[in-house]
């Protein structure tokens, strides 16, 4: 195969990709063949790109990027604080590579798999098959189409008909390397009636230029219930683009929570579509930033059928430099009658240069529904700030304590009680910072 | 309790004050001395809650002239924090909602600062339990209020018993209560009431704000105060609430009018 890329840096990004080794199924080499195709017509998006408006990719442009063939060495300590202890299994990926040494893959109960999609495609393929690289196609999206093209270290999370898992499955990328790109993939297919927990966590052990480019798939049958949690920690100049596409069956339930921290510029794009009657979704997002950094999310919400339900609520808290985008569709399609989905972006400015830009955009299509959507952009309540300051509190304290709360408020929502106990110890410690 | 003997812990003297450019407070006087209750009453519009967040330092409002001495301090040349460090409380009208920060890490957080400013130890987290428990009994509060966030779906009444308890565990040197009655029912009102009364000592005072006399069958002020326009225009003892009660307002304005 070789690389006819139209743009040169998308060329310099697939050198590599075709070391990527065959895998299990010829149907998954062919997919990556045509992801790859896809990748080499396909140009970085510009601030042209309505879908890229806010985003300049141009400082991602300007470092050159490669896979990684090796995991550095990291020892166990090494990730020591990054441990979620209430975690059924964790399964840990060093610059994109699965270390077995420092993953656990304790004693799942009966039903519940997570694996590596490599081994996911020898037991489960006809399983696999229908959703994977289908479900987030990437038909005109770059990151998801190298993503695919570069598919080899992928986690298969399966959750067979009624089996439950209350613990959380720990998926913990850890990036070490300067200049590396890597791509991790994760399907997770949630059977009828099945209930699990997946954290999706992106660390860092440096604070150098690297590129993670990711992709999530879910699926969620008839009365399912997923619980994904996104952790977004990474080192300070990381680039991170996320892509997820999610599908949900006839009164499935998936409850996001996306937390966003790290990165010089991340992107998150949540696609929920609502495949089946009465599926309901909850989507929390936070973005803590400060200094340059870029936080951009785009979610979709997409009503197909009726009697769903949909309760989002994005926070953003910016300070420095930092800039905080929000783009979040609703779609309710024709028919999806008696749909009840709500929008919430608040976004809290902590200095004159931060900056927020946030677009709901709703289109609805059927006439019996229920869809509310809000966007506020401020600062500090100032009669908050006096009732902290009457009680005792210095200014400064009562600023962090106020921005703390308001981060809090979506970080509690998250059922794993370490993670929450971690993210708050880091809003602490950001807003001290002063973000 | 009035003993002329006592401490001078407030001092205000001729003080003006506005907020967005329009004058509200028009030359106040006014001495607290400390184991005295002082009731401050008055129709709407008179001034007498901008009166106590002027004391408290709400950023809102702007000293225009006159001097406020607290403990011979001056107290204007000390931001809000410090004054209530310096043992300044305000219990709120309208308690804020904080959601995302549990009761229980605010009160501790205000409770070892102000012990902190006052060279005093702080308690861990267990120590403050004890005592925040014990005086949440005294106000007839269910525990369960520790783990809500700050005055979060409080009732109105909760967010009463709430300001009250930080009163209890921040132990001020002069309180200054405004319309802590206002929507209490008259179980409230007899609780809310009950703690202050605990809370009062001969070293300490109490400013109350209240529209309405009922608070004062509970609290029996040592100083009855009547604002109007953003003056003192008369001051009596308990015997004043009482005439209050029964005449109203008017009398006195009218009084007031003709004696200009």
């Amino acid at each position: 195969m070789t690389v006819t890329a139209s743009h040169p840096y998308v060329a310099s990004l697939l050198a590599g990709s075709t070391a990527v080794p065959k895998s299990p199924a010829a149907w998954l080499d062919a997919r990556r063949a045509a992801a790859l195709e896809r990748a080499n017509a396909l140009a970085v998006p510009t601030t042209r790109d309505e879908e890229w408006r806010f985003t300049d990719l141009t400082p991602l442009t300007k470092l050159q990027f490669q896979p990684v063939t090796a995991a550095a060495a990291v020892s166990a300590a090494d990730i020591a604080m990054y441990a979620v202890t209430e975690a059924a299994a964790r399964l840990v990926f060093v610059d994109g590579i699965h270390v077995p040494a420092l993953s656990q893959r304790g004693a799942l109960p009966a039903g519940i798999t997570a694996e590596l999609l490599a081994d996911g495609l020898k037991t489960h393929g006809a399983l696999i098959e229908p959703h994977l690289a289908q479900l987030a196609s990437g038909e005109s999206d770059l990151f998801t189409s190298l993503n695919t093209a570069f598919l080899q270290h992928g986690v298969f999370i399966h959750a067979a008909k009624n089996a439950s898992l209350q613990a959380p499955i720990h998926l913990l990328f850890v990036a070490t390397r300067k200049d590396t790109a890597t791509y991790p993939r994760c399907l997770i297919i949630s059977e009828a009636g099945s209930k699990c927990c997946v954290i999706e966590d992106y660390v860092a052990l440096g604070d150098e230029p690297y590129l993670t480019n990711t992709v999530t798939e879910i699926a969620v049958a008839p009365n399912a219930a997923l619980c994904h949690i996104k952790v977004q920690r990474e080192g300070g100049q990381a680039f991170h683009i996320g892509n997820c596409a999610v599908t949900l069956a006839k009164d499935a339930r998936y409850l996001a929570h996306a937390v966003t921290f790290g990165a010089r510029l991340s992107r998150n794009n949540l696609t929920v579509i609502q495949q089946g009657e009465g599926a309901h979704a909850q989507i929390d997002g936070i973005a803590l930033i400060g200094g340059r950094q870029l936080a951009d999310t785009h979610t979709l919400m997409d009503h197909a059928r009726p009697n769903g339900s949909c309760e989002q609520s994005h926070k953003t808290i910016v300070g420095g430099a930092g800039h905080a985008v929000f783009n979040g569709k609703v779609f309710v399609r024709e028919g999806a009658q008696q749909t009840d989905s709500s929008q919430q972006s608040r976004n809290l400015l902590l200095s004159d240069k931060a900056r927020v830009d946030t677009k709901p955009q709703l289109e609805i299509f059927a006439d019996d529904v229920k869809c509310a959507h809000g966007a506020t952009v401020g600062q500090l309540d100032a009669e908050h700030l006096f009732y902290l300051k009457s009680r005792g509190l210095p200014e400064r304290q009562a600023r962090n304590l106020l921005t703390y709360a308001f981060g809090a408020e979506i970080i509690d929502r998250i059922p794993v009680p370490s993670l929450v106990a971690q993210l708050e110890r880091s809003v602490m410690a950001r807003t001290e910072a002063g973000a | 309790m009035i003993n002329s003997n006592a401490k001078t812990l407030l001092e205000v003297r001729d003080l003006t004050a506005s907020v967005a450019g329009v004058e509200i407070l028009k030359g106040i006087n006014l001495t607290v001395r400390a184991g005295e209750v002082h009731a401050i009453m008055g129709p709407n519009g008179s001034g007498k809650s901008t009166f106590a967040k002027v004391l408290a330092g709400h950023p809102a409002y702007t000293v225009q002239g006159g001097a406020v001495l607290f403990e011979g301090r001056d107290l204007f040349a000390l931001a809000s924090d410090e004054r209530a460090r310096a043992g300044i409380f305000l219990g709120f009208q309208y308690p804020v909602e904080i959601p995302g920060v549990t009761n229980s890490a605010f009160l501790r957080l205000a409770y070892n600062t102000v012990q902190g400013g006052r060279g005093k130890d702080e308690l861990d987290p267990l120590e403050f339990d004890d005592l925040v428990r014990e005086k949440m009994k005294m106000l007839e509060m269910s525990p369960e209020f520790l783990s809500r966030s700050i005055n979060d779906g409080f009732s109105g009444g909760e967010k009463k018993r709430n300001e009250i308890l930080q009163m209890a565990l921040l132990e001020p040197v002069l309180a200054l209560l405004d319309e802590t009655d206002s929507g209490l029912d008259i179980d409230a009102l007899r609780v809310v009431a009950g703690g202050v009364n605990q809370l009062l000592t001969p070293d300490n005072a109490c400013v109350l704000v209240t529209h309405y006399q009922r608070l004062l069958n509970y609290i029996t002020p040592d100083y009855v105060h009547v604002m109007s326009a953003g003056r003192i225009i008369k001051s009596g003892n308990k015997a004043l609430a009482l005439e209050l009660e029964e005449r109203g307002y008017d009398w006195l304005l009218d009084a007031k009018k003709a004696a200009a």
